[in-house]
């Protein structure tokens, strides 16, 4: 009886660095553990095969593929204008972001000029997907921590930001609202507005979201000092987006190698500190992109205001032929870093069409930092990273 | 830095062996393949040079050869090159810069099953997207689509 | 294999019984939470605030296939993916009832010329009751799928397959 006792304060003393403390305590059999692809705390189908001694991770081998669709294929097959749709499943919650990291790349192989006030709205939609991608983070690390109720909240701003892209482009999820050389449609009557008093609404329940989730103590202690990525590290492994902010680096490709109309607009890019644990822990993450969604707000306002007059599409044929050449342009998803590779033979399909995204080098920074965690924390740092599978997969 | 004046720096401390090309809209230094794991760690390790950061590594399949694209970045100085390193088709076989940048441990896998291109000395070579029963590789060219895949049409 | 079948003489009468087990199966399906790709955004957002699936008695999502009867085959299944979407349909205990849900799972969906990686359809691997088109399907078309496949219920029978 008194053993036990003692066992049982042994274990409720045991609160924060329980890993380092229990390693030294217990040492079993390592076992081998599937986690995924299907399982309630995945980001989709990303299958971790966890080597660990009871709660405590040794090794973290991620296998990913299980939603490899050979988008870089279909590419090859395809002339330029009819993989604009494609792009929309490479990041479905950031498809707008992903149409415009496209259209630019091709803009540029083909030597294309875009009219003002369709970089303009380009800007517009992609900030407003930056804000609904976001906002969905934000409610996944609340199920991730236990929290129900922040998803509620999060999709029912998002589901507005929804009804502003269908009565632009029709669609709710998949846009191909971007074309090469523009944009499809010019706003709709009433869009400028809308958008406005949203952007006054969703002010105001950031505030509420901050009170009910980013500061309250459980989930606090749930999220500092958990998942801990060095700066150096993430350089390392090729991490981009609020992953690589959160761990202190100050690098935007909005600001550090601008495009479209961002060099007109003004806004901060907010940076993990280590407020509440480490610099680059799971909190520092989160709080990154609850920021973003201010500065996003900042922008989409200031570029209502100065949307010009104008045509919205330049005048792009059917089927064109880009000079032979070869192009990288990149571009800031809400994930992460967006590149595209596209090599150009002078035929209307591209030659090769390489797709770098955020998530998948985000991803492969996981396992370095998971060694000597346990179980739970393990699904709080890679909720943090808020990686997208057919991102990863294509 | 632009990739002109980073190639000259380069040529000082390496010397022959590596070719530039003044390609408008992508600049790139042609390396051979025995001397790119020499050339990566100039680059990574030189402080003027420091590209600390592999953006983006691939592969595309030419009609003559398999050429790998190496896009790398320094956070520090904020300039960027993009290195080609040209290997046979019917060996393709490059090294590995995976203990340059650890990022490249997952480009090189993807390159490895979509492309079959070896990279010597990897820690890790196997499929990465595609199931580990696979035949072929589908970003050749050449590549036939299989009718089934485990029974399945395909 | 029906709850009753073959264990009594064919003229036994089941109506009221039938009446009673569909009403109650029809009105509580538990999905398991299994989503693929891009239409899994379109479910969750059916089982948030403004769609509220909970209005037609499916809003509990389970994580274990086990304490689930409805599997919403959200999204692209790949080749890889197949084998994987198979097990956890066998492990679903019975009845249950599958929807395709969007393209992909109908047919293989836009990968479905090119792409040398993506199965052409769910019905492939598993039975499917419900078909529902769109990429992605919007709430409400997943939520008429939902009605379609509660009326398929009520037709059942406790005697016969």
């Amino acid at each position: 009886m008194s053993e036990k006792l003692k066992l049982d304060n042994r274990s409720t003393s045991i609160v924060k660095d329980a890993a380092s403390h229990m390693a030294e305590v217990v040492v079993g059999e390592e076992m081998l553990i599937n986690m995924g692809p299907q399982h309630p705390s995945t980001h989709g189908v990303l299958n971790k095969v966890l080597k660990t001694d009871g709660e405590i991770i040794s090794e973290v081998f991620p296998q990913i593929g299980y939603l490899h669709r050979g988008l870089e294929k279909i590419a090859e097959k395809l002339n330029y204008h009819q993989f604009m749709p494609y792009t929309d499943r490479i990041d479905y919650l950031a498809a707008m972001n992903c149409n415009l990291a496209y259209a630019m790349a091709i803009e540029k192989l083909a030597a294309i000029e875009v009219p003002k006030r369709a970089e303009y709205i380009r800007v517009i939609m992609a900030e407003l997907n930056r804000i609904a991608t976001h906002l969905v983070f934000m409610g996944t690390m609340g199920l991730e921590t236990g929290a129900w109720t922040p998803i509620v909240y999060g999709f029912r701003e998002r589901e507005e930001i929804l009804d502003l892209f269908e009565m632009t482009c029709g669609q709710r999820l998949t846009y191909n609202y971007m074309r090469i050389g523009g944009v499809s449609d010019d706003l709709p009557n009433g869009f400028v507005d809308k958008a406005r008093k949203f952007c006054d609404v969703l002010e105001k329940k950031l505030v509420e979201y901050n009170n009910l989730l980013s500061y309250n103590q459980i989930f606090i202690d749930r999220m500092a000092k958990v998942g801990v990525l060095p700066a150096d590290l993430a350089v390392d492994y090729g991490v981009t987006g609020p992953a690589l902010r959160g761990s202190g680096v100050k690098w935007d490709l909005r600001k550090n190698e601008p495009y479209s109309v961002y060099p007109e607009l003004e806004f901060d890019i907010p940076v993990g500190k280590g407020e509440l644990g480490k610099v680059g822990d799971a909190w520092d993450r989160y709080m990154v992109r609850m920021r973003e969604i201010e500065q996003s707000i900042r922008i989409v306002r200031q570029a209502l205001d100065k949307l010009p007059a104008g045509d919205v599409r330049a005048k792009v044929g059917r089927i064109f032929k880009p000079a032979q050449g070869e192009v990288y342009v990149r571009a800031e998803n809400p994930r992460g870093e967006l590149g595209f590779y596209v090599v150009s033979d002078g035929s209307a399909n591209p030659y090769r069409l390489k797709i770098r995204t955020g998530s998948f080098n985000n991803l492969s920074a996981v396992p370095p930092i998971s060694k000597g965690m346990m179980i739970s924390d393990f699904v709080i740092t890679l909720g943090s990273f808020d990686v997208v599978l057919p991102e990863i997969d294509r | 830095m632009t990739a002109n004046v980073i190639f000259e720096k380069l040529r000082a401390r390496f010397g022959e062996g590596i070719e530039f090309q003044d390609n408008s809209l992508l600049p790139f230094i042609k390396v051979r393949p025995d001397s790119i794991r020499k050339v990566a760690d100039i680059l990574r390790n030189n402080p003027d040079l420091g590209f600390d950061s592999l953006m983006c590594l691939t592969a595309v399949d030419n009609p003559a050869n398999f050429t790998i694209v190496y896009f790398l970045f320094s956070m520090k100085h904020q300039h960027k090159v993009t290195l080609k390193v040209e290997t046979p088709k019917d060996n393709p076989n490059v090294p590995t810069v995976e203990k340059i940048w650890s990022a490249a441990n997952w480009f090189e896998r993807e390159v490895y099953d979509l492309f079959g291109v070896k990279f010597d000395g990897h820690s890790n070579l196997v499929r990465i997207m595609l199931p580990d029963d696979w035949e072929g590789y589908p970003l050749r060219k050449d590549y036939q689509y299989p009718a089934t895949y485990r029974g399945l049409p395909l | 294999m029906s709850l009753i079948e073959n264990r009594f003489n064919k003229n036994l009468i089941v109506t009221s019984a039938d009446y009673f087990i569909n009403w109650g199966r029809a009105n509580s399906l538990w999905p398991v939470s299994f989503g693929l790709a891009c239409c899994a955004i379109e479910m969750m957002a059916t089982g948030m605030a403004r769609y509220d699936i909970a209005r037609f008695g499916a809003e509990a999502f389970r994580p274990s296939p086990r304490q689930a009867d409805l599997m919403i085959v959200a999204g692209t299944i790949t080749h890889k993916m197949a084998s994987r979407v198979k097990l956890i349909y066998e492990q679903m205990s019975e009845p249950k009832y599958v929807m395709a849900m969007g393209s992909c799972a109908c047919s293989g969906g836009p990968f479905v010329k090119h792409s040398y990686a993506v199965l052409k359809g769910a019905d492939l691997v598993i039975p499917v009751d419900v078909y529902i088109p769109g990429c992605p399907p919007r709430p409400e078309a997943l939520l008429e799928g939902l009605m379609k496949l509660q009326k398929l219920i009520r037709q059942k029978s406790i005697a016969k397959k």
